[in-house]
């Protein structure tokens, strides 16, 4: 038995020893190739290097990226500006009855499910994803550093809660959303028997706006903590002991341990995450769907749980004049976003430190 | 304040579940005011004793006293020490100012008398400028100040350096070192001072230990121990250029060189032993000189002042630095001597010194 143990053994050393061998003849044989086409190319006068202007080179290296950015981003947004501004724009036979510059913003803004409900109805596609963005990211930010601190303290199963934290993130958001909603269930659910409520109405038939939004935004807040928590914990691994040796000795009290020194000493990261889940839960659209369904709307209620992305889809849907709405739509999500995120580094200026 | 270790101990083990005595039964006391180098080579505990004394690292065995007080188990935060890193740790988000406020911002002190100690602390390290910096801003030798400022603003009881000039360059490094020998008579507090470096610690410390794989070899004043080492390991340890240490036998309580004897020791039992002798303890004989050997010159270097004389003692190589004016540049060979007490006679197994005290 153990000589056939130090038999594999010493197998598993040859082949990864061969391995290393072959892999380092090849980066030799790779290397020499390399100095001779280029001592080919210099002899020809076709060096890259030498031939080319910077901006010239920059762009031959750019070119891959841009050509996949081109096909599917740049051109689709000049598209977007090209259709919000086209009048019954006929897409089978690609007809337009004329031009307008603002009319379909002013439809858009008009319609009772984008900014303003109607009296009748709760909710707006607007007032939807604002609601989600200013609650869902503070608390999940706030939720995943105080987490990660935690996790950083702890150190039996460290690895096991880390793993924990971290599954939502690799887990299908649509059947996370199905659990959630099974979770909340009126009958039988996991959180009316928890806390005793009874057939409690959570996002079916007959629950209110805000019971809906809430378990929204428990969602919402839940599904991005994986990340966060894993980008915070990893930079807060990566702090210098010292300083909290150093304050330790000053005899710093743990709150503001963490609001003097983790927070700040990280705050290029949690930049990064405030801005990336702003723009993220501002094209939230998954998360609803899993719940409310494409609709956005519970059974037999009388207010929509719409995102303003849904709203987009729901008229990419409809083709024909109902693009250059869906494009009007894209252009207002697109300059909340942008005006939002220029705040943000305004704001950033003082409070971040690199 | 006075400052006692006893029996200080402390293992650490690693995953594998092997042993790694750091600080080994070390006991000391540091009289209240004065500063103490602890001076061994890299890895020998020196950082470790610190951060026990600072309350970071648990001691596996002994005691910490504060004066009257066992601090062995009190948390860091209570002890009242300041602490310089051996990169200082300066927060690098906060001005030098606020680096230097943090400490008393976590002390019961009036907002005004806090601002008043910031710049006082400031204008004695010599930072009173550079206030508005963060320490990015700051030169190395500027940062260490601003973290000495930051370790003395709160009155610490007991200063404690870790290793504090080692990042600096060698000017700065000599004037830093006067700066703080000058800080710390200026404010009277007991310091403890690491260094791997002996020159730095002989003119910085009153007193100095030094250690050897968690072991303490000696604990005495510089010039002391330079003049009397306890052990061929401390010998060694001390001196630029290094002490001379050959093999020699003693024979009817007279050392051999080169098959003659050299001088008389009555308590030196025959046998063979370590000896040690700096090179600038050996000079040029007189005439009427008894204990003196004559050796021949191999090479021979004018340094300024002195001169360095290349020779061998009993098959090794020896090094003697004399007067420039008792040697001629030709001359083949020359008769040499050295105080007796200048000569040190070392057990060879435990490397003890036999003919001293
Ligand atoms: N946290 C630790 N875990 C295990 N071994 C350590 C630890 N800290 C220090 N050691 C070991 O203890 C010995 C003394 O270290 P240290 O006190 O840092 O030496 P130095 O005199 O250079 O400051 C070294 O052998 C080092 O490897
Ligand atoms: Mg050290």
């Amino acid at each position: 038995m153990a000589s056939l143990i130090k038999n594999i053994k010493s197998s598993f050393r040859k082949m990864t020893t061969s391995i290393k061998t072959f892999f380092w003849d090849m980066r030799r044989a790779f290397n020499a190739r390399k100095k001779k086409i280029g001592a080919y190319l210099d002899k020809k006068n076709l060096n890259l290097a030498t031939k080319f202007p910077g901006w010239a080179r920059a762009l031959i290296y750019l070119s891959p990226a841009l050509i996949v950015l081109s096909v599917f981003t740049f051109w689709p947004i000049i598209n977007s500006f090209r259709l919000m501004l086209y009048e019954g724009y006929n897409m089978s036979n690609n007809t337009i009855t004329g031009y307008t510059i603002f009319g379909n913003f002013i439809k858009v803004i008009n319609d009772e499910s984008f900014l303003f409900a109607a009296s009748h109805t709760e909710g707006t596609a607007v007032m939807n994803t604002l609601i989600i963005v200013f609650i869902s990211v503070p608390v999940s930010i706030f939720l995943s550093l105080f987490i990660s601190v935690a996790l950083n303290g702890i150190k039996p199963l460290k690895g096991f809660f880390q793993t924990i934290y971290f599954l939502p993130y690799v887990t299908n958001t649509i059947a996370i959303g199905l659990v959630i909603a099974y979770m909340f269930k009126a009958d039988g659910g996991l959180v009316n028997e928890l806390f005793g409520l009874g057939k409690f109405s959570w996002v079916e038939q007959g629950a209110e706006y805000w019971r809906s939004m809430f378990v929204l935004i428990f969602y919402a807040t839940w599904g991005t903590l994986a990340f966060k928590i894993m980008v915070f914990l990893t930079s807060i691994q990566g702090i210098d002991k010292q300083y909290y040796q150093a304050a330790a000795i000053d005899a710093t009290p743990r709150r503001r341990i963490f609001s003097r020194i983790t927070v700040p000493l990280i705050s290029p990261m949690i930049f990064y995450i405030l801005v990336t889940s702003v723009i993220g839960a501002f094209k939230i659209y998954n998360q609803i769907v899993a719940l409310f369904g494409v609709t956005g709307r519970p059974a037999g209620a009388n207010y929509t749980m719409q995102s303003i992305v849904m709203y987009i889809y729901q008229y990419i849907d409809g083709g024909g004049n109902n693009l250059s709405i869906a494009a009007a739509g894209s252009l207002i999500l697109f300059g909340i976003i942008l005006v939002l995120t220029l705040v943000q580094m305004q704001a950033s200026k003082k409070r971040v430190h690199y | 304040m006075e400052l006692r270790l006893e029996n200080l101990t402390k293992i650490f083990t690693n995953k594998t579940g092997t042993d790694t005595t750091a600080v080994d039964d070390l006991s000391i006391t540091i009289d209240s005011g004065t500063l103490v180098g602890l001076l061994g080579p890299s890895g020998c505990g020196k950082s470790t004793t610190l951060f026990m004394i600072a309350g970071l690292l648990k001691p596996t065995r002994g005691k910490i006293f504060f004066g009257e007080d066992d601090v062995t188990k009190l948390a860091p935060e209570k002890r009242g020490i300041g602490l310089v890193f051996q990169n200082y740790a300066l927060y690098p988000h906060m001005t030098v100012y606020k680096n230097i406020m943090f400490p008393l911002e976590n002390m019961d002190v009036p907002r005004d008398e806090a601002i008043q100690r910031v710049k006082e602390m400031a204008d004695l390290v010599g930072i009173g400028t550079m206030l508005d910096r963060k320490p990015a801003q700051l030169s190395g030798g500027q940062q260490q100040r601003v973290a000495i400022a930051r370790a003395l603003v709160k009155k610490p009881r007991v200063l404690l350096l870790d290793e504090p000039l080692s990042n600096l360059d060698a000017r700065l490094r000599l004037q830093m070192r006067e700066e703080i020998k000058r800080i710390q008579r200026e404010t009277g507090i007991t310091t403890v001072f690491v260094t791997h470096d002996q020159e730095e610690a002989m003119s910085i410390s009153d007193k100095m230990v030094v250690l050897n794989f968690g072991v303490e070899q000696q604990y005495s004043a510089p010039q002391e121990m330079y003049n009397t080492p306890a052990n061929l390991f401390v010998a060694k340890f001390l001196g630029n250029p290094p002490i001379n240490s050959f093999e020699a036998d003693v024979k009817d309580g007279a050392v051999i060189f080169n098959d003659q004897k050299f001088m008389q020791f009555k308590e030196v039992k025959d046998g063979s032993y370590i000896i040690g002798i700096r090179p600038e303890h050996f000079r040029v004989a007189e005439k009427d000189s008894k204990d003196k050997i004559k050796v021949d010159i191999k090479e021979i270097f004018h340094v300024g002042r002195d001169t360095m004389i290349h020779f061998e003692l009993n098959g090794q190589n020896i090094r003697a630095l004399v007067d420039s004016d008792s040697v001629g540049d030709n001359d083949k060979s020359v008769e040499l001597t050295c105080k007796r007490k200048r000569l040190y006679v070392f057990d060879k197994d435990t490397g003890k010194v036999i003919n001293h005290g």
